[in-house]
């Protein structure tokens, strides 16, 4: 009867996001007076996630679930939550995750809520709260299926530490050749670099910085900081940076805990994207650019000026506080 | 599901591929859900238990844009016949006559009420059953909801193969190559039709979404709409209240030349950096 949940990893290191939905899970199975298992593929240091209060892991090790494959890792999670007999399942909100969820949700004929930005408000009957309309509204949910399929927003709950001994167990599913459906010929990633889905402060340059040959001080800023960097639409439209990098409304969701929009108007598709953040900053030589009044510190001023001066005094502040 | 078996035999037992290509035309449905335009405001009415529609202008899901856009693309290059399917109250005919006047061939409405994701996979897949589609074109999210789940509900229940976050798809004979969003990048994927993709940006350029001309909107009232009852199936979730974040507390302004205040603020009020 635990709660399962599913943590992801990287070369076989555990994601940034395991912290965040083994926490949740141990919050849900406290509800439920039960324990959290975590199924962990392919992943040698899942031990360690018991530092967020998860008392079993399954450890599936197999060649052919490297790499990712949603269809196969579902199959995966169902005969898990059949063998552990679970009804709550927690998954993260990275793309991964929510390409496995409504396969997994098919094969138990359960019930979905992704976008989940706080702790049950009940398990009996099961109620979430959860963002609609990209961020401009909340639902409260309830689930009536019997299993519970549950994707946790990022950078939403938080890692809560509660240190317990996770104790490891083999699980070897059957998987039949023919239900992988798909196959992976190239996967072309930045490494070593943070990514808009995982990393704590976001960078962002719109229109305003007038170029892409401008870029070179967002990316330094973004060094600066450890952060990821990011764009709005007509950027990336006009080819000044890659799609990958296009946030709001139809681009990437942001929720990190620093969102920082230079040269960004703050047009209300941009906000509904990455309102879900906890702090945002905003540098705009309009003081009428909407952004202002949605931000939490706002400059302004010609981003070509004070970038680089904002730049420079980071890194004084860096240099002082390591 | 007849004719795709057979469409994909004949492709994989006969070497004339290319003559057949020809000959035989991919089936593509575009399911299109009906959302509020982007710069919509959103309110809840009823006691806070419905979306208040009032104002709201509807529009084709942005994500599903991007897929009609590529199907039409399908269509004139490769040859294929795209129909669009919506399941929704007779309401949403506005946004699937859109879809017909964009280019599509024929409509379909499912007449019930969206009630959950679950719940519109189950019609879509009975729509999809009953046309034999060899492509099943969705989008990644609906912008109103934000499921993200009806494609891939859907084809697990019809066991056709699934790309999601698809910003790219080729498709030569039954064989599919489809390139997705990852975190931090992209995966090219290769797969085979029968396929659902959860499709957006990306699928086309920005530059390529049409706009219904007259021509169009003329010809899409003489095409088919066919408005089809639905197939019993259950919620799995139900939305009992909503409502709206908190106002956002004022903004701290910070002097240009000044950004050691800034910094300041970020570490010692924020402790974000
Ligand atoms: C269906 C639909 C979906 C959309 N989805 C999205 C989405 O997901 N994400 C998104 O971002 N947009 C989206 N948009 C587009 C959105 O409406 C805006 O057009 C877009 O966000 C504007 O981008 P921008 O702020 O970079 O450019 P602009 O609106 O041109 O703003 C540029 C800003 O830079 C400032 N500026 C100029 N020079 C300087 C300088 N030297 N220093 C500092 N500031 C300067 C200006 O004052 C201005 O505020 C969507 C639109 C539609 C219709
Ligand atoms: N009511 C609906 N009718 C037809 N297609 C839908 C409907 N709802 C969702 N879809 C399709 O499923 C995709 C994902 O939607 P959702 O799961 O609601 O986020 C959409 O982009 C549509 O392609």
């Amino acid at each position: 009867m635990s709660v399962l949940v599913y943590t992801e990893s990287e070369n076989g290191k555990l994601k940034k996001n395991a912290a965040e939905v083994a926490s949740y899970a141990y919050e849900v199975a406290q509800q439920m007076n039960t324990t959290a298992t975590a199924v962990a593929i392919n992943t040698e240091d899942s031990a360690s996630i018991g530092d967020y209060g998860i008392s079993k892991v399954l450890n599936v090790t197999a060649e052919n679930l490297k790499p990712f494959n949603a269809k196969a890792y579902a199959h995966v999670l169902k005969q898990a939550a059949d063998k552990e007999g679970a009804k709550v399942i927690i998954l993260s909100s990275s793309t991964d995750a929510k390409y496995l969820a409504p396969i997994l949700t098919a094969l138990l004929k359960g019930g979905y809520v992704p976008n989940v930005v706080a702790a049950p408000e009940s398990t009996s009957p099961f109620k979430v709260k959860r963002t609609v309309f990209s961020n401009k509204g909340f639902a409260h949910t309830e689930l009536k299926s019997d299993i519970k399929i549950i994707g946790v927003s990022n950078n939403s709950f938080g890692n809560i530490e509660n240190k317990t001994t996770a104790n490891a167990e083999d699980f070897s599913p059957s998987l039949d050749e023919n239900i992988f459906g798909t196959t992976s010929v190239d996967i072309d990633k930045v490494v070593g670099k943070a990514t808009i889905a995982d990393a704590d402060i976001v960078v962002s340059g719109g229109r305003g910085l007038k170029g892409p040959e401008n870029w070179g001080m967002i990316e330094e800023l973004a060094e600066v900081l450890g952060a990821a960097t990011a764009c709005s639409k007509p950027v990336s439209d006009l080819g000044w940076r890659p799609h990958g990098e296009h946030v709001g409304q139809t681009g990437k969701p942001v929720a990190t805990n620093l969102y920082i929009a230079i040269g960004i108007s703050g047009a209300i598709q941009h906000l509904a994207g990455v309102s879900a953040s906890k702090v945002k900053v905003v540098i705009n030589s309009d003081p009428e650019a909407p952004f202002f009044k949605a931000a939490d510190y706002g400059v302004v001023g010609d981003a070509f000026e004070v970038v680089p001066k904002l730049i420079e005094k980071l890194k004084e502040f860096k240099s002082q506080s390591t | 599901m007849h004719s795709i078996l057979k469409f994909n035999e004949y492709l994989s037992c006969d070497s004339k591929k290319t003559d057949l290509k020809k000959t035989i035309y991919m089936k593509i449905l575009v399911c299109i859900s009906n959302v509020p335009d982007t710069t919509s405001k959103i309110n809840f009415t009823d006691g806070n238990s419905k979306f208040d529609t009032n104002g709201v202008q509807f529009v084709i899901n942005p994500n599903d844009e991007f897929g009609l856009t590529r199907a039409m693309w399908f269509k004139e290059k490769q040859g294929a016949t795209v129909h669009v399917a919506t399941v929704g109250g007779p309401t949403t005919e506005p946004t699937i006559r859109k879809a017909l006047a964009i280019g599509a061939d024929e409509a379909i409405r499912v007449n019930a009420e969206p009630l959950d994701g679950f719940f519109v996979a189950e019609q879509l897949a009975a729509v999809i059953k009953d046309g034999a589609y060899d492509l099943v074109i969705a989008g990644r999210e609906s912008i109103d909801y934000n499921g993200g789940m009806v494609p891939g509900i859907l084809a697990t229940l019809l066991d056709m193969n699934f790309v999601n976050s698809c910003i790219s798809l080729e498709i030569e004979g039954d064989k599919a190559t489809a390139v997705r969003e990852i975190d931090g990048g992209k995966e090219k994927l290769t797969t085979t039709l029968p396929l659902v993709i959860g499709g957006q940006k990306g699928l086309v350029s920005e530059s390529d979404l049409k706009i219904p001309n007259m021509r169009g909107i003329m010809m899409a009232r003489q095409k088919k709409l066919h408005v089809v009852e639905p197939v019993d199936a259950n919620s799995t979730t139900e939305d009992l209240t909503f409502d709206k974040p908190a106002p956002k507390g004022s903004i701290k302004m910070v002097d240009a030349d000044n950004l050691d205040e800034l910094i300041n603020l970020l570490h010692n009020e924020a402790k974000v950096i």
